[in-house]
Order: structure tokens, then sequence, then C-alpha cells
């Protein structure tokens, strides 16, 4: 059976997270000396050969990222962590701020210190003001004790846009706009926050990085799934025994974390689906369960792992329903920059309305999946291009859910 | 309270620093005043128009008066498939009024939301920011009563 491994988590429950004295006591900031020590190019090559990927859902090897960073001049360049936490179903990130802001704050540092930026910005989603606080005294100390060196950090909020969790609808927003995405490239790396060179990273990527310095890439890229190394924190919401968030090595099974951590299915019942990345995940059918839930495995079954929210849906449950309320979150957070995006969530959630409602004709559904498939081509971001997912992949393993509401 | 041209002057400086300005005015006001983006456009050197796109296209952020107590129930899938609806049922019953209006007497504006990241204790509302977990109609009024 899976067992918990916390990487990321390996403080949780046992520092006053509001002490820094209490994080240097258990090694904290020694990962930052020790960066210091090595040199820019090695510390960014340790990262690169960890094999640690992006935990924020596009799963990019990160000391590549830093590279491209590292590897353009610049007077200026920026560290900044995503900490919109967007995704439905999705509190990971808010667990590791909440209980070890110092790791996040290690991370950028040394993320900081590579790339060569003196400045770092956290975005934190407006819904969290209390993380807010958290995050602006584990900074206060920092700064105080001087652990952090000339590297600054600055956190700055989002405010209820979904899309702003977008790397570059983020920038946008920490400049103080609408939050509406890029065209890339150029990527964030080469000109990112007010043009200059911006690492973008999501908190549970740099809340790796301190334990990936201390304890090396091999031992790192040893653990879990050899193509997506570490461990991955979950969260598991909906018809579950245990409604919590588990941290696993990235070679566990869905079938290990919903049935074994998670305890199965509440009150008895049977399983019909698993949501796993958030809204905008694949749904999945109880035959793939057996599936690993590393990044490349999940993609094979055109599923994601995302932020690694797990929505566990009993035999009870109305799928076509469900997917009206998700299209309808689609419709409300498209930005509305790029047409395939504005006008096809509008039109995807009337059509599933009206299957929901019981008005449908089977060519509706025939012309929401091509919708899905035009979307998932041309539209400008992620948002417009996932947006399709859960409705394409219920019509693939559970279409008869959808021929039964016909009119 | 703080006037709104006050707390403007704080973020001035501060590079992309009106969203949050307009943070810091809702955090006094509970809204931004219509008048406090125009004087946000001056101080930020933009047009009015831009200022107010920026202040609009943020779901959290609203202009125009509303309650003092802003209750906010989340909507996402998970929250839904826990009894959402029961919830929003016995917070409009409990208020006389319906989502996304404002008690009469100004204390209390409903809203809808998506997922605000507490998603272990579904169905969750906020109230003014504050989460409240595993909400049922039962539990609405004991919730309240807190804030009345
Ligand atoms: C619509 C949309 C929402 C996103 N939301 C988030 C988010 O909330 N948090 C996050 O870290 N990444 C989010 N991402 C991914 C980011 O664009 C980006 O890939 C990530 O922050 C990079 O960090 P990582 O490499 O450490 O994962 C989102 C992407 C899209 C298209
Ligand atoms: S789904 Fe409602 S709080 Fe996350």
């Amino acid at each position: 059976m899976a067992q918990e491994m916390r990487i990321v988590l390996r403080n949780y429950g046992k520092i006053d997270p509001l002490k820094i004295e209490d994080y240097i006591g258990v090694g904290g900031y020694q990962s930052l000396a020790k960066a210091k020590g090595m040199g820019q190019s090695a510390v960014i090559d340790e990262v690169r050969k960890s094999n640690l990927r992006g935990r924020g859902g596009a799963g990019f090897n990160a000391g590549m990222k830093w590279g491209f960073s590292y590897n353009t001049p610049a007077d200026q360049k920026y560290v900044v962590c995503n900490a919109d936490e967007g995704e439905p179903g999705t509190y990971k990130d808010r667990i590791i701020m909440q209980n070890d802001p110092h790791t996040l704050l290690e991370g950028m540092a040394i993320c900081g210190y590579a790339i060569g930026a003196t400045k770092g910005f956290i975005y934190c989603r407006g819904e969290y003001p209390y993380v807010v606080d958290v995050l602006n005294t584990a900074i206060d100390q920092a700064k105080a004790s001087g652990v952090l060196g000339d590297f600054d950090i600055e956190v700055r909020m989002g405010a209820g846009a979904y899309v702003c969790g977008e790397e570059t609808a983020l920038i946008e927003s920490i400049e103080g706009h609408r939050g509406e995405p890029r065209f890339k490239p150029p990527f964030p790396g080469v000109a990112g926050l007010w043009g200059k060179p911006t690492v973008v990273n999501n908190v549970e990527t740099f809340a790796n990085v301190p334990v990936i310095l201390e304890k090396g890439a091999e031992w790192f890229s040893s653990i879990g799934a050899a193509k997506y190394p570490g461990t991955k924190v979950f969260t598991l919401t909906g018809d579950v025994v245990n409604k919590t968030f588990f941290e696993l090595p990235t070679d566990v099974t869905i079938r290990d974390v919903v049935f074994g951590m998670g305890g199965g299915v509440k009150d008895g019942k049977k399983l019909k689906a698993v949501q796993i990345g958030g809204t905008s995940g694949g749904f999945i059918p109880e035959s793939l369960l057996d599936t690993q839930v590393d990044f490349d495995s999940m993609s094979a079954i055109g599923a994601t792992l995302g932020s690694g929210a797990v929505f566990v849906m009993d035999e009870d449950t109305d799928l076509v329903d469900v997917i009206d309320r998700i299209t309808k979150f689609f419709e409300h957070e498209s930005c509305g920059k790029c047409a395939p995006c504005r006008e096809g969530t509008k039109r995807m959630h009337e059509i599933v309305s009206k299957v929901n409602k019981g008005l449908a004709t089977a060519d509706d559904i025939a012309l929401s999946e091509r919708l899905g498939k035009v979307m998932t081509r041309a539209c400008l971001c992620g948002l417009g291009q996932a947006a399709p997912a859960p409705l394409l992949t219920t019509l693939s393993h559970f279409r008869p859910e959808f021929n039964a509401k016909l009119g | 309270m703080a006037d709104y041209n006050e707390i403007i002057s704080a973020f001035k400086n501060k590079p992309g620093g009106i969203i949050e300005a307009f943070h810091a005015i809702q955090k006094e006001y509970s809204y931004i005043p219509e008048e406090a983006v125009v004087a946000a456009a001056d101080a930020f050197d933009m047009s009015k128009a831009r200022a107010y796109g920026v202040a609009t296209f943020y779901s959290y952020l609203k202009v125009g008066k509303r309650g003092k107590n802003v209750i906010r129930i989340c909507e996402s899938a998970p929250c839904h498939v826990a009894g959402a609806d029961k919830v929003v049922a016995a917070l409009e019953k409990e208020l006389g009024i319906k989502m996304g209006e404002t008690t009469g007497d100004g204390k209390f504006t409903l809203e809808f939301t998506e997922c605000v990241g507490q998603c272990q204790a579904t169905p969750v509302i906020t109230i003014n920011s504050v989460p409240y977990g595993d909400v049922t109609a039962e539990k609405v009024g004991e919730i309240l009563a807190a804030y009345k």
C-alpha cells in the first residue's frame, strides 16, 4: 500500500511557522548558504539534474527554466512565485504556505541567487488574506535576520481571476493590468515582468528546492516515477472517506490515492468517476484507476496530474449536472481576449445546460464535441485549451449518461 | 473610515500598485466607491476607462456599494456536489434576499464565488473572506448571529 512521504511538507506540524528560529533550528536557510558556495551555474545544474518538474500543471523542468533566465543578460531579473491556486478542489499551496512559509522563501532566494535576480514576488490569491499575513510575517523575520542577503521578496494579491494562474496573465496582473494572457513566445524566462527575464514557479516547486540542494539531485531523482520524480501533494474532495491532503511519491496509482490513502468511496457506495488536476482535468473511469499518477502516465490516458486535486464522484453522481457546473465555471473565468475561448466557453455551457435540462438532441452533443476540439487547438492560452477536457473525456467514457438525458 | 485618497496615495509609488490599492480600499469600505476608481486613475496616471477596466476585471473586487458583510458561497464542483444549493436556500431564507442582493439595512450581501481553497470542508462559505466549512442549512443561523 502507498505510504506518505513528506518532502515539501517535511516540517508540517513540527515547527511554528510564525517563528523563523524554528525553521533555522531544523536546518532552514542552510541550503541557501550552500547554494551561494556552489556558484550559480552549479546550482542550476543540480536542480536540472534532479529532474524537478513544475508542480503548477505544465510539468516543465525547473532547472532548465532557470537556465533560460540565467543565460539572458539583463540589468534586472525577477523570481515570481505562483500562489494563485485557483483550480477548484486545490488547497495544497495554502497548506505549504501556512505551515512552512520559510521553505518557500528559501526556495525563491536560491532561485534568485542562481539566475541573478534581487527581487521576488509572491502572487497570492486574494481569497487567502490570512495566508498573505503569514507570508508577510515570514518575510519581515527573514529580512530582519538577514538570511535573504540582498534578495527582496514582496507579496502581491490576486483578486479572484482564475486566468491569473496562467503565468503571463499573472505577470500582467502584478504590473497592475487586467489579467489577460500574452502571446508566447517570448516566454517569461526571457521577457517577463516589466519585460525582464522572469522565472515563474509554483509554490510546491519552490518548496522542493531547499531539500534538493541539501540532499542532492541524485537522491531526489531516485524517488517516485523516473520521468517525474519526487512527491506530489494531493487534495481529496467529493465522495471520499478521507477528505484531506496527502504527499505521496509520484509512482503511486490513482487507485492508491483514492482507495489507499483516501479510504475509498464514502458510505460504502461504488465509484463512478475521478477528476484529477482540478476543474480543467479529465474524468477518469474505474477501469483506468491503475494508472500511475505521474505527469506522463496521466497524459497517456488523456488525463492530467495538474494541481493534484482529486475529485471523487460516487455512483449516484449526475455527471451531466457536474459538467454543466464546470462549463459555467469556464464561461465565467474566460478573460475574453481570444474569440475561440470567449465564444466557445459560452456556447459550450449553453449546450451542456440544454442537455442537463433534457432539451437537447444528439446533434447538440455532436456540435459540442466539435466545438471542444476546435477550442483545444485554437484558444490562446491553457484556460480555453483545457476547458473542453472535462466534457470531452466524459463523452468518451460516460456517453450513456448524456444520451439518457436527450429530449 | 480612512479616506480612499489617503489609501491610494500610500500605494501610488508602487509599480503596478493599483490592484493593491483597490484591495486596501475594499478592505476599508467592503467595496470600491466609483469615485475611488477615478481617483486611482489619476494617481496611477492612466485613463479612467483603463482603471475601471482593471477594477471590474477581477471578481473579488466590487465597484459600487454593497453590504457591510459580504457572504460568498462557493459553487465550484466539489462544493456543488456537497450541497451548496441547500446552503444558498438557507441563507436566502434567513436574510430574506436572493443571491446577488443586499439586505435593506445594508448589513449583508449574498454572492456566489468559485473555489476559495478550503475544499477539505465542503460546502464552504466566506464572510468578509473568513472561511466557514462543512456548512449546513441548520448551521447558517448560528454563523450569521455573530455578524448581526
Ligand atoms: C488557466 C490557467 C491557470 C493556471 N493556474 C495556475 C495556478 O493556480 N498555480 C500555478 O502554479 N500554475 C498555474 N498555471 C500554470 C502556470 O501557467 C505556469 O505553468 C506555472 O506557474 C509554472 O510553474 P511550475 O513550472 O513550477 O509549475 C495555470 C495555467 C493556466 C493556463
Ligand atoms: S470547491 Fe468550494 S472551497 Fe474549494
